[in-house]
């Protein structure tokens, strides 16, 4: 606890806990790129493909996203509230319990108890705890709201407030299942109506987890670590409200031309199109807050990575659309193309920002200096080049394969057979694999930026 | 200024807007017929099939195979005849995938004999030199567990009595060691000489791949 009162332990816990998931999901995800090309590292059934994906999607997700996410949001709530933690002993439980739960559901997937409902693969007993974890949450969320001394709550407070209430609807509708064991569920939806629950759960959780709390961080982060205020405080509430009201309508776009009812998939991609304009909302207020001061980029380290995280994000929701449409949809869906698109949303909006976030936070929590600029931008420049190899490596690969799955010949038969498309991605699969070590080194270089920071002694003043 | 100075009523306003579209899009559908067809040629998975369900779902194939063909030309010449509603009507969780690394399985069924699956789950690579799926010979070497099925089957409702599933069990274990199964030889080499004469976890995998679509030739073949 700091002299200001502010419960300050909870904060560096996530965030080193953050670090600590996002460096075995890393790992894992280079396994599994390894894997691609060359099946030989899958040594036994608890590393083979099958299981290791889903150990991949859910410890970045669920291990390194909530923690960043909470780390980020309790130093966030304190600050704009003006008001200490009001249960700071719930969330230090919180913290215990979370990395628990995490390491449990690592070794729960890798034991093969798998749901199969994308990023919702958790077994009942699992689901059960996360929901206790988000109640444990949301009462420091609310309890400070409550207790706040600063009247009027800002931006990034509204964008906690909605994910809290979002993933708690999200998390226990789509796992409503049916135990038969302590280790074994079945859903209670079936069919085409299981695959609609599941993908509003899917893209939305994609939403409330990627994207509104990390525009939480972006819209707190930036004018600090700048000095200048956001642009536009009208423009960040048309945005808000039309955000979260579209989301929840775009889920059948996972799903289309699959046996769910037309309609539903096109509701879906108008709401996708529609969603273009909120989140360029927030894309045009970050940049016009840097107005007349574009010179941060090169004098400001933190700068770039909330600019260039705000990019991707921008280049992610014009993306996303874009691939809903049926036509596109229809050549891109089932290929690498999808892997690309949500890799650029992830290790390059969702990361950028929040290395940036810890950056400023982690300094100013333990009284000391950033470790090193230096490691800064090199791992800047890492994770972006990365990450640039990395995802257009497979939006090539993805082109590729969907034109091979088209191809025919001139009397109609197929011109390729499935294994000639599988083959043919192998030179992509490596240079995704070289291009994730780069990112990787990025991420430790990061890391160690931080440890390093968290270790040095107080300056004496 | 109102709203966003009071927490509770915020919270309670973003609920009520992010309700407006799951209920149209999500809520409202869970009742409607159009959601959930059902046609008398569809049957569910015997107690066998469901438990090759359950370790197709253990290993995460659907992490790369999908299990719905689009009405697409190219689709259609490549998997067949393409997915209907009324098929997954059993399907709980539904396992349609989101990534084709490998092919699609939706109509798998009744594709190959058992035999090339035996061969081809003990070495993907032996049968597709260059095939990057991993190799499942090891689910030969792992008795099945049928203890739960029975409770399955009443959880899922698929109507079964405790005798049907003992019948449908010793049924398959007759058929798969029996001495005219077709694909004998290449299930003893694959399976280790003590579980010969048991049910493996290999045989419910490849009883539940040989289910998949098997229903639609017979809708299609009905007059």
């Amino acid at each position: 606890m700091s002299e200001t009162g502010y419960e300050y332990r909870v904060v560096r816990g996530f965030a080193f806990s953050a670090l600590f998931w996002l460096i075995i999901g890393l790992t894992v995800g280079l396994w599994i790129a390894f894997e691609m090309f060359n099946p030989a590292l899958n040594l036994t059934p608890w590393l083979s493909f099958g299981r290791l994906r889903v150990v991949h999607t859910n410890g970045l997700g669920l291990g390194f996203g909530l923690a960043g996410i909470f780390a980020t949001s309790y130093y966030i709530l304190q600050r704009l509230t003006r008001t200490p933690l009001a249960f700071p002993k719930l969330a230090l439980a919180h913290l215990y319990l979370f990395n628990t739960a995490i390491a449990l559901a690592a070794l729960s997937l890798f034991m093969g108890m798998n749901t199969t409902k994308e990023y919702a693969e958790l077994e009942w007993p699992l689901d059960v705890g996360v929901v206790i974890l988000w109640v444990m949450y949301a009462i420091n969320v609310f309890g400070t709201l409550i207790r706040r001394r600063e009247k009027q709550m800002y931006i990034s407070l509204w964008y906690i407030i909605a994910m809290t209430v979002t993933i708690a609807v999200l998390y226990i509708v789509n796992n409503l299942a049916i135990p038969v064991t302590l280790f074994k569920s079945y859903s209670i939806y079936a069919g085409a109506n299981d695959a609609n629950v599941e993908w509003w759960y899917g893209h939305n959780i994609v939403g409330f987890i990627f994207t509104v709390p990390v525009l939480a961080m972006f819209y707190y982060f930036l004018p600090k670590a700048t000095g200048l205020p956001i642009y536009s405080h009208r423009l960040s509430i048309i945005s808000f409200w039309a955000l979260i009201f579209a989301y929840l309508w775009t889920g059948a776009h996972h799903l289309m031309l699959t046996p769910l009812p037309e309609w539903i998939q096109t509701v879906a991609i108008a709401f996708s199109i529609f969603l273009i304009a909120p989140s360029w909302g927030s894309v045009v207020n970050g940049y016009y807050t840097l107005q007349g001061n574009w010179d941060q980029m090169r004098s400001n380290y933190l700068v770039k990575f909330f600019i260039i995280g705000i990019t991707f994000y921008g280049l992610q929701t014009l993306q996303g659309p874009l691939q809903g449409l049926r036509t596109l949809n229809a050549f891109f869906h089932y290929t690498d193309w999808v892997v690309g698109h949500v890799h650029m949303g992830t290790m390059g909006w969702v990361a950028m920002v929040i290395s940036a976030s810890f950056y400023y936070m982690i300094p100013r929590i333990t009284g000391n200096d950033l470790h090193s600029i230096k490691l800064a931008n090199v791992h800047f420049w890492l994770i972006l080049g990365g990450q640039l190899i990395w995802t257009i490596t497979m939006w090539i690969g993805g082109i590729q394969q969907g034109a091979m799955w088209k191809a025919t010949n001139p009397d109609g038969s197929l011109m390729y057979n499935f294994l000639d498309s599988v083959t043919s991605l192998y030179p992509y699969y490596r240079l995704r694999f070289a291009a994730g070590v780069v990112y990787f080194i990025g991420i430790l270089i990061f890391a160690w930026n931080l440890i390093m920071t968290v270790r040095k002694k107080p300056v004496e003043a | 200024m109102g709203i966003y100075s009071k927490p509770v009523v915020f919270a309670v306003l973003s609920a009520v807007v992010i309700l407006i579209g799951t209920i149209v899009t999500v809520f409202v559908p869970l009742f409607m017929p159009s959601t959930q067809p059902v046609s008398p040629y569809v049957k569910p998975y015997t107690a066998v099939e469901l438990e090759g369900r359950d370790l197709y779902m253990r290993e995460g194939c659907n992490n790369c195979h999908t299990q719905t063909v689009r009405p697409l030309r190219t689709e259609v010449l490549r998997y067949g005849e393409y997915s209907k509603p009324e098929e997954f009507a059993y399907d709980r969780p539904f396992l349609w995938g989101s990534r084709r690394t490998g092919p699609d399985l939706n109509r798998v069924g009744g594709k190959y004999p058992d035999s090339w699956h035996y061969r081809h789950m003990q070495s993907p690579q032996g049968m597709f030199e260059k095939s990057n799926m991993p190799p499942y010979g090891w689910l030969a070497s792992n008795r099945l567990d049928t203890g739960n099925s029975f409770k399955k089957i009443s959880v899922l409702g698929y109507g079964y009595s405790a005798e049907d599933v003992r019948q449908q069990i010793s049924d398959y274990k007759a058929k798969v060691t029996g001495p005219g199964y077709d694909s004998k030889e290449t299930r003893d080499q694959v399976t280790p000489a003590n579980l010969r004469g048991e049910l493996t976890e290999m045989d419910a995998m490849i009883a539940y791949l040989q289910k998949l679509g098997r229903d639609v030739k017979n809708l299609e073949a009905a007059p």
